[in-house]
């Protein structure tokens, strides 16, 4: 790797407009994010047209933002990386195509970069990678155990069947009352209350990685109806750390037993879910005095995010792995394929 | 001499000319149903190394706006307004539906561009051509096709009609406006490249590299029913 390789990263797949400049795909110059979250909030979900509306409005003004705060101009820049999925496609679309551009009127090497792949490079931002290691994804679209026995080889031995962990967070919050995005109001309940309601952990086969969330979501639901028709009293902390103590222990539970049998150097944490303060506490009490080195990157870093877009293309430059101008914006883009 | 790249992917045609001054360098059309997102860089780095303009020798882009397909709109608009604020020239946002009427350049009477908008809806505007320039009479509009062809009838004039989705409602148009209707053929029907470069050369830089969007001419429909949702609760409230 030559010295100062600098990467241009935009990241448009959701609700987020954010682009970034990364130094030698450990560094942070700059990173932007423009999130629409108060937009959103008034619909009670991302609204996929709304969010490609603004991110036309915002795409040129992030990317401006980014390299001024970086110090950077065209010719500095080794690469411009966009995300090209998964996603919601009429997103991908806007960063797709104003990386495109600024790569053709620049000259510039064009790198279409895996969403999840970004999340779990996210952790070379904050510390060098080892491997084997093993990537626990958890959002609000993905729940993922990925194995990585080197850079850029990504497999994926466990996800979910049906509902991602975030959209479980947000169902059950839904059902709570709680205001959207639910996860962060969960978490502050489910710290306040107490374990009093066994709801079931979803283990599925013996020897599966794969989770699944929706049986764990209706039952939550069910329960709920049912202590209002009995007029029993709902003490939402408690319903909210009964729900979080039945996730948490499938995470951490299947995350332990892949970490054994794979015999990774790291764990890492990646995904907007990284944010809950009740899976890092669990994953810390687990595996903080444990051979395995945990990795959980701060917050800024869990959500959606250009620089790690960045980091994650920087295995993509040092190997020429180049887009043409016919990249696209792929919402079923296959992880694995990377 | 001035240089202009052109864009236009508001509709599943797609347009991009490359013009010098007055002349036109190079333009591209196609009229088939294939993605804009894949194919549109591509096509502008063809024709841009045939007709040998390098990005940097560029003076300014020109993009079709809207109204029309809202993620074909988006594509031209997120392509041109990057480009023109990476090379640090101006954007000029030019209406679909103008570049349309540019082929009705020669007809005595209004000028009607059609793009179908479902549901009987239609995008349209009031053209009309004054001292060879065909000029924007009435505001660019969603509105159902039943009541334009009313406002039209009133008018009593003869009506060209220009674009591929009148094929969706000749039927109609002739029943409301009988001898007044009249309608484009052939490469008349669509919208060409290079009548949009020229617009847009015309135009003055407003300086909205950052600032412009597509002019969708309605809100998404997720914020309609939120506003309703917020009408219904203030009249509730009163
Ligand atoms: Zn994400």
């Amino acid at each position: 790797m030559n010295e100062n390789e600098l990467i241009l990263a935009i990241e448009t797949s959701c609700d987020e407009t954010s682009a970034a400049i990364i130094e030698n795909g450990t560094v942070i110059l700059s990173n932007i994010v423009a999130s629409q979250i108060e937009s959103h909030k008034r619909f009670g979900g991302v609204v996929p047209e709304v969010a490609s509306r603004h991110h036309v409005e915002q795409i040129t003004v992030i990317i401006e933002q980014a390299m001024e705060e970086a110090n950077v101009t065209f010719a500095d820049l080794s690469a411009v990386a966009v995300t090209e999925g998964p996603g919601l496609v009429g997103a991908l679309l806007i960063g797709v195509n104003a990386a495109k551009a600024i790569a053709f009127a620049h000259d510039i090497p064009l790198i279409g970069v895996h969403h999840i792949a970004g999340h779990i490079y996210a952790n070379q931002l904050i510390s060098e990678l080892s491997f084997p290691l093993l990537a626990l994804v958890v959002s609000g679209g993905h729940t993922e155990l990925v194995y990585m026995k080197e850079d850029g080889d990504f497999e994926i031995i466990g996800e979910t069947r049906d509902d991602a962990v975030g959209e479980a967070y947000d169902k059950v919050a839904r059902t709570l009352g709680l205001p959207y995005p639910g996860g962060p109001h969960i978490d502050r309940l489910a710290s306040e209350g107490q374990e009093s309601i066994a709801f079931p952990r979803s283990w599925l086969e013996v020897d599966s990685y794969d989770f699944s969330f929706s049986g764990l979501k209706s039952a939550v639901i069910n329960k709920l109806h049912n202590m209002k028709q009995r007029d029993e009293e709902v003490k939402i902390e408690d319903v909210a750390a009964s729900f979080q103590a039945s996730v948490i222990d499938v995470l951490v539970g299947k995350t332990k037993r892949a970490v054994e049998q794979y015999e990774v150097k790291q764990l890492l944490l990646a995904g907007g879910v990284a944010a809950n303060k009740g899976l890092r506490n669990a994953l810390e009490v687990e595996f903080g005095s444990s051979g395995v080195e945990l990795l959980i990157p701060p917050l800024s870093l869990c959500t959606d995010n250009a620089a790690m877009i960045g980091a994650a293309a920087s295995i993509k430059l040092q190997r020429n792995k180049f887009a043409s101008f016919n990249l696209n914006g792929n919402p079923g883009l296959d992880l694995e394929q990377q | 001499m001035s240089k202009t790249l052109a864009i236009d992917t508001s509709s599943f045609v797609m347009g991009i000319a490359v013009t010098d001054g007055e002349r036109t360098l190079g333009e591209i059309t196609t009229n088939i149903k294939k993605n804009h997102s894949i194919r549109l860089m591509p096509a502008i780095d063809n024709l841009m190394k045939e007709v040998g303009v390098r990005p940097k020798e560029l003076d300014e882009i020109v993009v079709a706006n809207g109204p029309g397909s809202y993620t074909g709109v988006r594509i031209g608009v997120t392509t041109a307004k990057t480009l023109a604020w990476s090379l640090g020239i101006p954007v000029i946002g030019v209406s679909s539906l103008a570049v349309m009427a540019q082929t009705g350049r020669f007809f005595q009477g209004i000028i009607s561009p059609i793009m179908d908008a479902r549901r009987g809806q239609v995008y349209t505007g009031h053209y009309q051509t004054k001292e060879m320039l065909v000029k924007e009479v009435a505001s660019d509009c969603l509105i159902m096709l039943e009541d334009w062809l009313v406002y039209l009838k009133e008018l009593n004039e003869p009506v060209l009609f220009i674009g591929q989705d009148i094929e969706l409602h000749r039927a109609m148009i002739m029943e409301g406006l009988k001898e007044q209707a009249h309608f484009a053929t052939g490469s008349m029907m669509l919208p060409r490249p290079t009548e949009l470069a020229r617009l847009g050369q015309k135009m003055t830089d407003e300086n909205v590299t950052h600032t412009i969007v597509p002019n969708y001419l309605q809100l998404a429909e997720a914020e309609v029913n939120w506003q309703k949702a917020q009408q219904e609760k203030d009249s509730a409230n009163d």
